[in-house]
């Protein structure tokens, strides 16, 4: 196997070595992290245009209609011209709000969830950081967002945003531990936290086909609970529309609202890039053992293509969820997790280690 | 780039939210219709306060969520060199993993799992 075209390193060490060369180290360091900042911001800003429109175009196709289709073609301004209307309408002060946490929680969330990609491997040596222990992080820092959430909840002094967040906390903070479980699982497998170390070790075979039946009841298990965690129907119940007018945004207009919707298009980006990372190979292509001619096509396809593909494909299919699964009750919710989810993932982690111990994994 | 440079993603992050609230303030309208700012439930005043001591079922979730999150920073480095010290570590999760599942099993008898 040869990724040497497609490898990033030498390039970001090129780059690297340039300014290094060319200015003083402080210098050096400015104009890199400011590079770096504003790549991010923009491929951020992007992505999040980008799915607002995917989910209206697959909602649309789901229930049968056409979707945007007026505003450029097949409608794909429509977002631009959403954003400019955002950006020009009126912010509106909500007379009884606690005005430090009413205008601190946008900040908590969109950092929250722009922290969490700085860790998401894209390609081969094409990420900010690469912690040692990535998987650790991403987990705390995008569980930092309920925090914003209960407080936007709070601090809007309305009935409907208060309800919504604290469904939104209990839902979220159950979750986590879904999440966290199922990946501990492939950590047992991978032996390391390092998503780069675990996108190679994925090298002859995805973690899915590699874990036999635990990595698949893990990825179900995450794929059901990241969904929880991104506030994304069936879970929507922080903003059920049609209880709670729109949970614990409700009192947000404006640019304020539009970053909360961002955040969770964005959420939805990252906890399926970390599914894809963990479970389907990152940014290695798919691999069929002892069909040579076919393995060779699947290199000549970008890793970064590869990484991308799989984490539209799983946003697309939580987005299918979304739109085919009726919205749960809170205490369904909550039995799901803790009665069926949470003591499966015990003993799931145990078969684990056991395959694990017996040698029985590829 | 090293672990510091996590610091610059939360000052992005800061950024881009600062900057859009700074320049929707700069360009969009400002009304001063005191009713606007009221709060946006059915129409007519609302009533009573909202900062009030809600349902303890929530809180209740908080809670086990405390334990058994702390359980998984146990689990998560055992999970890294699991593979390295083989039987050993097989045996102490299986000791641990009872004695949380004993705990957790208290918790669903005792009802604190039961949505009420």
């Amino acid at each position: 196997m040869d990724f040497s075209i497609y490898d990033f390193t030498s390039f970001n060490q090129g780059i690297d070595k340039f300014f290094f060369e060319n200015l003083t180290p402080f210098w050096a360091t400015v104009v890199e992290m400011t590079i770096i900042g504003l790549v991010f911001l923009i491929f951020y800003a992007l992505v999040a245009l980008f799915l607002i429109y995917a989910e209206r175009k697959v909602c649309a196709f789901m229930q049968n209609r056409v979707g945007p289709n007026r505003v450029g073609p097949y409608g794909f301004f429509q977002l631009i011209a959403d954003f400019i209307k955002l950006m020009l309408k009126e912010v509106i002060p909500i007379k009884n709000a606690d005005k430090f946490l009413f205008n601190l929680a946008p900040f908590i969330v969109v950092i929250a969830s722009f922290m969490a990609m700085a860790a998401i491997p894209f390609a081969k040596g094409l990420h900010a950081v690469d912690l040692d222990i990535g998987i650790l992080y991403v987990i705390a820092v995008s569980s930092m967002g309920v925090i914003g959430i209960l407080l936007a909840g709070w601090s809007s002094n309305n009935k409907y945003s208060l309800i919504g967040a604290m469904r939104s906390g209990a839902m979220i903070v159950s979750y986590e531990l879904s999440v966290g479980l199922s990946l501990i699982t492939i950590i047992i497998l991978s032996g390391t936290m390092q998503f780069s170390a675990i996108v190679e070790g994925q090298a002859n075979g995805w973690f899915i086909f590699k874990g036999h039946i635990p990595a698949l009841i893990a990825f179900v298990i995450f794929l059901i609970s990241s969904t929880a965690e991104a506030n994304r129907g069936p879970f929507d119940l922080a903003e059920a529309e049609s209880e709670l007018t729109a949970g614990f945004h409700t009192e947000y207009s404006g640019i304020k609202f539009a970053l909360f919707y961002m955040c969770e298009y964005m959420n939805m980006f990252i906890v399926s890039s970390i599914a894809a990372t963990v479970f389907l190979g990152g940014w290695m292509p798919f691999h069929i053992g002892g069909c040579d001619g076919f393995n060779h096509i699947m290199d000549f396809i970008p890793p970064f293509i590869w990484y991308l593909g799989k984490t539209f494909f799983l946003v697309w299919v939580m987005m299918w969820f979304k739109w085919t699964f009726p919205r749960l009750r809170i205490d369904q919710v909550l039995t799901l997790e803790w009665k069926y989810l949470l003591p499966i993932n015990l003993v799931n982690i145990l078969f684990m280690a056991f395959i694990v111990l017996m040698g029985w994994h590829f | 780039m090293s672990a510091e440079s996590l610091i610059l993603f939360f000052i992005v992050g800061a950024f881009l939210v600062g900057f859009a609230v700074v320049f929707a303030h700069f360009v969009a309208p400002h009304s001063t219709n005191p009713q606007k700012s009221e709060p946006y439930e059915c129409g007519i005043p609302t009533e009573g306060v909202t900062w009030l001591q809600f349902n303890v079922g929530y809180y209740l979730f908080a809670i086990i969520f405390l334990v058994f999150d702390v359980e998984s920073v146990f689990i998560f480095p055992w999970a890294v060199v699991m593979k390295e010290l083989g039987m050993v570590a097989f045996v102490e999760i299986l000791i641990f993993f009872f004695v949380l599942g004993l705990g957790l099993l208290y918790a669903w008898k005792k009802g604190a799992l039961k949505w009420e």
